[in-house]
């Protein structure tokens, strides 16, 4: 590889603190644990935007720096945190069956990932061109996340993980979508968690928990 | 300026209902936000016919004889939907299955997800296309779940999680096809998302990025299309959702997803130069048809049995876009068009019937014509049309489906006839008993809402025995637009 600045160097350390993460998520069985998990997950997805927006020179990746801060590290983990004192699920420990499995079918889907990056990589002409693979690797362990666990809420924070991956791919191939298509996605992000979160309730008032072993009532017969 | 007001009238409604939604008179005020999106679309419609195609707004809005047909349609079923949902909700309030609350969540989302369907079909900018699909899925949600049984909070939260997770993977392809703009487009990027700006120049765009994208896209679009292998969720919110929505999810949603996927289509081909675009879409077309045809025989639920037929139809018309050319693309505009009218006609009498005998099990709907005749005809009629009988408009837009496929890709013929066949038998083998036949069910309490059944079974039967050349140059055009 040739020579990488410090900026890069320090890029792809954030880059690959995220792929630890969303490994670390899959792993996980407590309910808060995982939130705080997806916090740092944010956090990271921030300093790396930050990074790049000032070895780059963009301005309007300064904003979605900032976006990215006030709305996933912020306002959704607050949101989220109240939910789950109201609905009394803190210390819910969701039972993991072969564990291993879910490690070796996750690195086989990073393995994949930087395969299907590699002729994007190439051709893009950003600094964290490198870290496409990583952010399609964490879009599809979120995936994994969401398919593998049975827990309404530790679905929700896949799907949260999935769109920080979105974000991340967003930005390795050309530093972030436009910003007016930011705010909207924003915006439906948050109202998308507006509707998780009655959608604990009603899950909860009709199921008397949040386990959706039990929705299984419309297959085909 | 049209534009304007055909996305105001639904947004600022929703904005109104979400006030005075709980009173009594909210059916009405609904209604008249209908009407009023109708005649604003019909206003767009006769601009673009003597202007021809047009943008708006720094560009940011885009109208083609492509769009304009489907913001026609999306607006007309979307009036009928709420000249219906009037008395069918009231029925439903007064069986005590709704609150004064919920009709008002029902009748605010509704114009909610007008607007964003709307707004997905006139945004020039790939980026708002995707905003407005996934704000179309977030208003719909919470109208599958009004019921609040099991089974409805169960098939919304599959809905959510199976189109949430679907339409990720189109925000990625989207991401990758503004990648793929960038290099070409370049500048700060504002325009690299605009549709009219990449169809220009979609010769230039990076084969192996826009290749990826496309897949990206055609799956994440294809999960709301209700496209096999990614349909799950499809029969259970038809199902469970009240029957107004069923309506608008099978008849303008399901559109409007396919309308995304073929515009990134169109950018596709032009970056490709090879037939892959067109051979995955007939891929999946195919199987969603077939595979929804065999399904249609183990349902037991009556809107089931049409969520499925929905999917077999979507199937066909996708199979149709994939092989391309004027003709299949005319038939694919076609069907669509039929599709549309027919089955939301159809939930509209689904819906009374199963309010008449108060359950969706078709084995316990029987006698429809002997309690109430309209209903019955009703649903025999739709049930005919969409099986493709002539002297229907679906009979024509099959029929040259499956010409144009014995021209051009023979083998798919056999497969296709064979998959029409088996949907055949099965649903008219249901339809039969529960329209015919002895009941002692009662009469419904208010007189049903049956005028929005036969105005689009009469567009349809008129569309098959004659297309107005107007019309049928129109299509021909969008027809030419989508063949590139």
């Amino acid at each position: 590889m040739a020579h990488l600045n410090l900026a890069t160097q320090f890029v792809q350390m954030l880059a690959g603190a995220l792929l630890l993460i969303s490994f670390a998520m899959l792993a996980e069985r407590r309910s808060r644990r995982l939130l705080i998990l997806l916090v740092w997950q944010g956090a990271v997805l921030v300093a790396s935007t930050l990074l790049v927006a000032s070895t780059a020179h963009l301005t309007h990746l300064f904003y979605s720096a900032a976006l990215t801060l006030v709305l996933k590290v912020c306002v959704l983990p607050w949101i989220l945190f109240r939910l789950m004192r109201k609905l009394g699920i803190e210390r819910d420990n969701e039972p993991l069956v072969n564990l291993p499995t879910l490690m070796l079918v996750g690195l086989g889907l990073v393995i994949f990932a930087f395969g299907l990056a590699q002729p994007v990589s190439a051709l893009a002409t950003t600094v964290l061109r490198d870290t496409l693979g990583i952010a399609l690797a964490v879009i599809l362990l979120s995936f994994l996340m969401i398919l593998a666990r049975r827990k309404a809420f530790t679905q929700v924070i896949g799907f949260l993980s999935l769109e920080n991956g979105l974000f991340f791919a967003a930005t390795s191939t050309t530093y972030g979508m436009p910003m007016v298509v930011e705010l909207g996605m924003a915006l439906d992000l948050l109202v998308a968690v507006f509707i998780f979160g009655i959608f604990f309730f009603h899950i909860r008032e009709q199921f008397d928990s949040l386990d959706l072993d039990q929705l299984e009532s419309l297959k085909e017969d | 300026m049209e534009i304007l007001l055909v996305l105001g009238c639904p947004l600022l409604g929703a904005m109104l209902l979400a006030v005075v939604g709980a009173k009594r008179y909210a059916a009405e005020v609904s209604v008249a936000i209908s009407l009023a999106t109708l005649l604003a679309a019909a206003a767009l419609v006769l601009r673009i016919i003597h202007g021809g195609s047009m943008t708006a707004l720094h560009e940011e809005f885009f109208i083609d004889p492509f769009n304009v047909f489907l913001v026609a349609l999306t607006a007309l079923v979307g009036f009928t939907t709420s000249v219906f949902s009037r008395p069918y909700m009231r029925i439903e309030a007064e069986h005590g299955r709704l609150t004064p609350g919920r009709l008002r969540l029902y009748h605010s989302m509704y114009q909610l997800f007008m607007a964003a369907m709307l707004l997905a079909l006139t945004t020039n900018n790939m980026g708002f296309l995707w905003v407005s699909m996934e704000m179309a899925t977030l208003s719909t949600v919470l109208l599958v779940s009004l019921y609040r049984t099991r089974a409805s909070v169960e098939a919304a939260w599959k809905y959510f999680i199976l189109c949430g997770v679907g339409i990720a993977l189109a925000l990625f392809g989207t991401a990758l096809l503004y990648a793929a703009a960038e290099s070409v487009l370049g500048g700060e990027g504002m325009n690299a998302l605009l549709w009219t700006h990449l169809n220009a120049v979609k010769g230039q765009l990076e084969p192996r990025v826009m290749g990826l994208a496309f897949v990206f896209l055609l799956v994440g679009y294809g999960t709301k299309v209700g496209l096999a292998p990614l349909h799950n969720w499809l029969p259970d919110a038809h199902a469970e959702g009240p029957t107004p929505v069923s309506a608008v999810l099978s008849g303008l949603l399901l559109n409007v997803a396919l309308y995304a996927v073929i515009r990134c289509k169109i950018l596709a081909d032009g970056a490709l130069h090879s037939t892959l675009p067109g051979h995955m879409l007939m891929s999946f077309g195919l199987l969603s048809t077939v595979l929804a045809s065999f399904f249609l025989w183990r349902q037991r639920d009556i809107k089931r049995l049409f969520a499925y037929s929905s999917i077999e139809h979507m199937g066909i018309i996708t199979f149709a876009f994939g092989m391309g050319g004027p003709i299949a693309n005319f038939a694919a505009l076609l069907h669509m068009t039929m599709h549309s009218l027919t089955k939301s006609a159809i939930f509209f009498a689904a819906g009374h019937a199963t309010q008449l005998s108060g359950t969706q099990r078709m084995d316990k709907i029987r006698g429809l014509l002997a309690i109430h005749p309209s209903v019955g005809w009703g649903l025999m009629l739709g049930g005919l049309a969409i099986l493709g009988m002539p002297p229907f408009g679906v009979f024509t837009s099959e029929y040259l489906v499956l010409i144009t496929a014995m021209r051009d890709h023979p083998w798919a013929t056999p497969i296709l006839l064979g998959a029409l066949a088996v949907a055949f038998a099965a649903i008219f083998s249901r339809l039969q008993p529960m329209v015919f036949g002895d009941t002692d069910d009662r009469p419904l309490p208010h007189t049903p809402a049956l005028v929005p059944v036969f105005i689009h079974l009469g567009i349809v039967l008129m569309m098959g025995v004659y297309i107005p050349p107007a019309l049928a140059e129109w299509y021909r055009l969008a027809a030419r637009l989508i063949a590139g």
